[in-house]
């Protein structure tokens, strides 16, 4: 059978053998942890703790705080120490930050009227996920209960579940896939029930068999389909993942559900499956950690907050002279950290050590119109073109030429011969004309 | 520790531009060994020649007038070099090279700006400038294996037919034209576009290595394939075969390697196509209309100057709009 795909993309080289096939072991508990308010995208929580106070793991220390936000909790059992700010490594800005110190083991506090899914209303279901403080594990980091509460007037036919996990190195939803399933299908349900959604398909790349044939099992009698999608990055992208399964394009500048899907990713329905069965809030998440500066690549589970100095003692870096860069994300999308004294926050997935030898610079060239760019933009764009205009600050013609359908997935940066910084330009320019837009509106 | 903050992707493929110049090199190789066994010793020290001219005056303009310290050749010159030489008869000598290298590497190329910012190319900028100076020593050409015989030169099969009409073709007296010879490349012409068959097998490798423009040479070829047919069909008496139009002259040298330099052509598979549409169309016009035998590298500098045009209405559809916007 044809394996499902999208037009363009590449083939980086996959590195998952580092950890794939490393069982996934929970990390013991952080001394400290440390709580961003913007544990997603939209507004900062609002703050319900102050220094000095008790708290147990799972108690809401930050409640969302508008209709695009989302809670936050305690992920030790300790006492609020402070109140700071701190640059948050994926927005570049400064935000508040509590700091917790453990006092002691696990006391939880879960999240009341848990239990049997299938005996809840889907508000009721909703609800639990908004107060667990869940949103998009996959990286974006986008309320989950927002995404499932379906606006009136539209209506969602089909429930995705990203399992493609493009990135090289990473391997933790592969694993949660291993080892989960029963709990991931289960997870699953869920969100059909509360969206009112009657079927799921689950894509996973090629590269993961037996993840799929353990998913093939776990699914079984259900309404769920399991779709095989060709190896190639980037393939977990959510406009290109339905693009591949339903052969339907998610319109420029519109969401999934407009062509009536929702996508959500393996550890996000884990964490809901976690909430809505057994009244856990988002303290916990699995993660890589991985690279060849890592002496020990694996697969973990963390507190959310621990630092990622705390995570990466845990699995031993090399010597330093040999470490390049260290990534919250994976090779191709991954946030460089500035330093390792940076809290870890919802959407990680992976911490990457390269080390020089891997992410060697490029000689650069000039721009000799090879194409390649346009010939792996997924979106369709021309990339070459796209920077000249931004180059030049035309950033009118830039827009009309599908800036801003940009999805940052780094192709045409990786593909490029000349070893220009396509994207790089891309990003600056999207702030830019963003700004401009935002004076134009005033 | 120190830690580098450089922006995403933080994996970057191992290619290069200069690894593309090399796969141009390499796929010019067989087309290096038929010239040098038709054409004799001459044609590879022209070759060798000019290429080095190439890549010293590059070295020069670069280092000494532009000081740009650092640069290292990066085979783009080697390539335009080689191509010119390709272009060349046998009889232009080695001061009318010279000018011709210069007019290919400073008014081709580093007027614009050097490599990737020239709009026409290098190598037929030079090609044409030599062709309007000394046109006797450019339209002198020696016949095949001509260091074995005592007659030296001759006309190609494109200027027989121009001149001396089509009865001409069949019992051409001094050498065979058949369809055979026109493919392997036993026939007069310029260095290296006499072998259809040697610049096929270079083809083969840009495509396997992925370093090609690939609709160019399709639609180009494909063109002057249905123009010559039609005319063939209407009067063979009078006309061509559809066959010796793509086998004779520049057609193969030029569509495969000409055309589909990167820099001068569009980089959409729709420009890609209306390029190759137009090429097809302004060779076959120069043809059988036109004062020269020879239409390609005229055709090929005509739509070079149209690039930028084809390359912003030849913009494909952004995924998720409809055509023509959202």
């Amino acid at each position: 059978m044809a394996l499902l795909s999208f037009k363009g993309g590449v083939h980086p080289p996959e590195k998952k053998e580092l950890a794939e096939h490393k069982e996934i072991k929970v990390l013991p508990l952080p001394e400290k942890v440390y709580i961003y308010t913007t544990n997603h995208i939209g507004a900062p929580a609002k703050i319900l703790v102050e220094p000095g106070q008790k708290v147990k793991t799972g108690q809401k220390i930050g409640e969302a705080n508008g209709f695009i936000s989302a809670n936050i909790h305690s992920s030790v059992t300790g006492e609020v120490v402070e109140i700071i700010k701190m640059t948050n490594a994926a927005s570049g800005s400064k935000n508040d930050v509590i700091v917790i110190q453990r006092t002691g083991d696990d006391e939880w506090d879960f999240i009341p009227n848990h239990g049997d899914y299938s005996k809840k209303s889907p508000k009721e279901i909703i609800e639990i996920v908004k107060e667990a403080g869940i949103v998009g594990l996959g990286g974006a980091m986008f309320p989950s209960h927002v995404k499932m509460s379906i606006p009136e007037g539209k209506k969602a036919d089909y429930l995705i579940i990203n399992a493609a996990e493009c990135e090289p190195y990473i391997t933790i939803d592969h694993r949660m896939m291993l080892e989960k399933s029963k709990e991931i299908v289960k997870g699953i349900k869920i969100i059909m029930h509360a969206t009112g959604v009657n079927k799921a398909y689950i894509g996973i790349e090629s590269n993961k068999p037996d993840a799929i044939e353990k998913m093939k099992e776990a699914v079984s009698g259900e309404p769920i389909e399991v779709k095989v999608l060709k190896t190639k990055y980037p393939q977990g992208a959510e406009k290109q993942l339905i693009y591949a399964i339903t052969k339907k394009e998610v319109p420029s500048g519109g969401l999934p559900l407009d062509v009536g899907a929702i996508v959500f990713n393996v550890s996000t329905i884990y964490a809901i499956y976690e909430a809505v069965e057994k009244g856990k809030p988002l303290v916990e998440r699995g993660i890589t950690l991985t690279g060849e500066g890592v002496k020990n690549p694996g697969n973990f589970i963390y507190r959310i907050g621990t630092l990622a100095k705390d995570l990466l003692d845990y699995v031993g870096l090399v010597e330093e002279e040999k470490i390049d860069r260290i990534l919250y994300g994976g090779p191709m999308m991954g946030i460089p950290l500035p330093n390792i004294e940076l809290p870890t926050f919802k959407g990680n997935n992976a911490l990457t050590v390269m080390t020089k030898d891997v992410a060697p610079d490029k000689e650069l060239f000039p721009c000799i119109r090879c194409s390649k760019c346009v010939q792996v933009c997924p979106i369709n764009l021309m990339p070459y073109l796209l920077k000249m205009q931004v180059e030049k600050r035309e950033y009118d013609k830039a827009l009309e030429y599908g800036l801003m359908d940009c999805i940052e997935c780094g192709s045409c940066s990786y593909a490029c011969p000349a070893g220009i910084e396509l994207v790089k330009s891309f990003k600056t320019g999207k702030k830019v004309a963003r700004a401009l837009k935002g004076r134009a509106k005033k | 520790m120190k830690l580098n903050v450089a922006a995403a992707p933080h994996l970057r493929s191992k290619d290069s531009v200069r690894a593309v110049m090399v796969d141009v090199l390499i796929a010019l190789i067989p087309s290096v060994i038929v010239s040098t066994w038709v054409f004799g010793l001459r044609a590879l020290w022209i070759m060798l020649y000019t290429m080095i001219l190439a890549e010293v005056m590059e070295l020069f303009i670069m280092k000494v007038l532009r000081k740009q310290k650092n640069f290292k050749p990066d085979g783009s010159a080697s390539v335009t070099g080689l191509l010119l030489a390709m272009n060349l008869s046998l009889a232009v000598n080695w001061w009318q090279i010279l000018i011709g290298t210069f007019a290919a590497i400073v008014l081709g190329k580093h007027v614009y700006g050097g490599l990737g910012k020239n709009v026409f190319n290098p190598a037929l900028i030079g090609r044409v400038f030599m062709l309007i100076s000394f046109p006797v020593a450019m339209t002198t050409w020696y016949r095949p294996f001509y260091y074995k015989f005592d007659t030296i030169t001759t006309a190609t099969p494109l200027a027989i037919l121009k001149e001396k009409g089509i009865d001409s073709l069949s019992n051409w007296s001094d050498y065979t034209i058949s369809l055979k010879s026109l493919f392997v490349g036993t026939v007069p012409g310029s260095i290296g576009e006499v072998s259809a068959l040697a610049l096929l097998i270079g083809f083969i490798y840009l495509v396997v290595r992925g370093r090609i423009k690939i609709w160019i040479p399709v639609t180009y070829i494909s063109t002057v394939f249905v123009i010559a047919s039609i005319f063939y069909l209407v009067d063979p008496t009078k006309y061509a075969s559809p066959l010796f139009h793509l086998l004779a002259g520049g057609l193969m040298l030029g569509a495969l390697f000409m055309a589909t330099d990167m820099v001068t052509s569009p980089m959409t598979v729709k420009g890609q196509i209306i390029f190759g549409l137009g090429l097809g169309l302004i060779t076959m016009v120069i043809r059988l209309f036109g004062g020269y035998p020879e239409g390609v590298s005229f055709s090929i500098l005509i739509m070079n100057a149209l690039v930028p045009l084809i390359d912003i209405y030849a913009k494909p559809r952004i995924f998720g709009t409809t055509r023509g916007g959202k």
